[in-house]
């Protein structure tokens, strides 16, 4: 049952990043990376990550995406979709791509992985995914937490910064 | 019970699709929209190893990458938008001020 639903997922977010890296249009495109991130967020709940599959759905579809498409209607992309869409390059883009599908597939096929363990918790219990993380996040990873902080706040700054800017020939 | 080599095995098919799509596309929004789902593909293989150890550093890490991928995010558009502002670029192959 599991594993029928982990190949429902993993179908779908295969077959929505293909349709996100073929379409001419960038909304279409961006709009398929949310389908495809929403089957991941499922995918999560299935891994008993049940906090990042949240986060995966508030931040990444909800954040992330609606400010490429904000960004994608500030711009004139309305010419591109006639253009050609892909690179000069593109054939030897596509035998380095294989060549590193070649590679991923010696290093994961080489084995040694650990034996599964079980969570000490199950969904809807109380000590569950979301306080466990809390947990960790603030005791033994507080430093990078904080790094974290200060890298958003960065650039948010940068971003500003830079689309405010006129360059002066 | 999913085996640990089917994550991995996502993931590393998502990092291939997402790879190819920087290398191949023209269109600068498209490779930074690739370039987040090589970041996801990332995701999928921390959380599944988190699942394998029974440990939550690998989700940890998979939050840490959400934050990393939004700076990217803001600051990739933002240069986007100035380039598209100022030049009229959208295509990364006109971006050639660099190039002689």
């Amino acid at each position: 049952m599991e594993l029928l639903f982990f190949y429902i997922f993993a179908a779908g977010i295969v077959g929505a990043s293909l349709l996100m890296v073929t379409r001419a249009n960038v909304i279409h495109a961006a709009l398929s990376l949310v389908l495809a991130f929403l089957f991941m967020a499922g995918l999560f709940v299935l891994a008993g990550a049940e906090f990042l599959a949240g986060v995966q759905i508030l931040v990444y579809a909800g954040g992330i995406m609606v400010l490429y498409l904000f960004s994608i209607m500030l711009m004139n992309v309305g010419v591109s979709i006639r253009l050609r869409q892909w690179h000069r390059q593109s054939v030897l883009a596509l035998a380095a791509a294989l060549l590193l599908a070649a590679e991923i597939w010696m290093v994961l096929g080489r084995g040694g992985y650990p034996e599964a363990r079980r969570w000490p918790w199950k969904l809807g219990e109380t000590p569950g995914n979301v306080e466990a993380l809390g947990q960790v996040l603030y005791t033994k990873f507080l430093f990078p937490f904080e790094v974290a902080s200060m890298l958003l706040l960065a650039a948010m700054i940068g971003a500003i910064v830079l689309a405010k800017r006129r360059i002066t020939r | 019970m999913i085996p640990l080599t089917h994550f991995l095995a996502l993931g590393a098919i998502l990092f291939l699709i997402g790879a190819a799509g920087v290398l191949m596309r023209r269109n600068a929004i498209m490779i930074l929209l690739s370039i987040e789902l090589m970041l996801n593909s990332v995701n999928v293989t921390f959380v599944g190893f988190a699942r394998q150890w029974a440990d939550l550093t690998g989700q940890v890490f998979a939050i840490f990458i959400i934050a990393v991928a939004a700076c990217e995010a803001a600051v990739g558009l933002a240069i986007l938008i100035s380039l598209n502002r100022d030049r009229q670029m959208v295509n990364v192959d006109e971006i050639n001020l660099l190039k002689w």
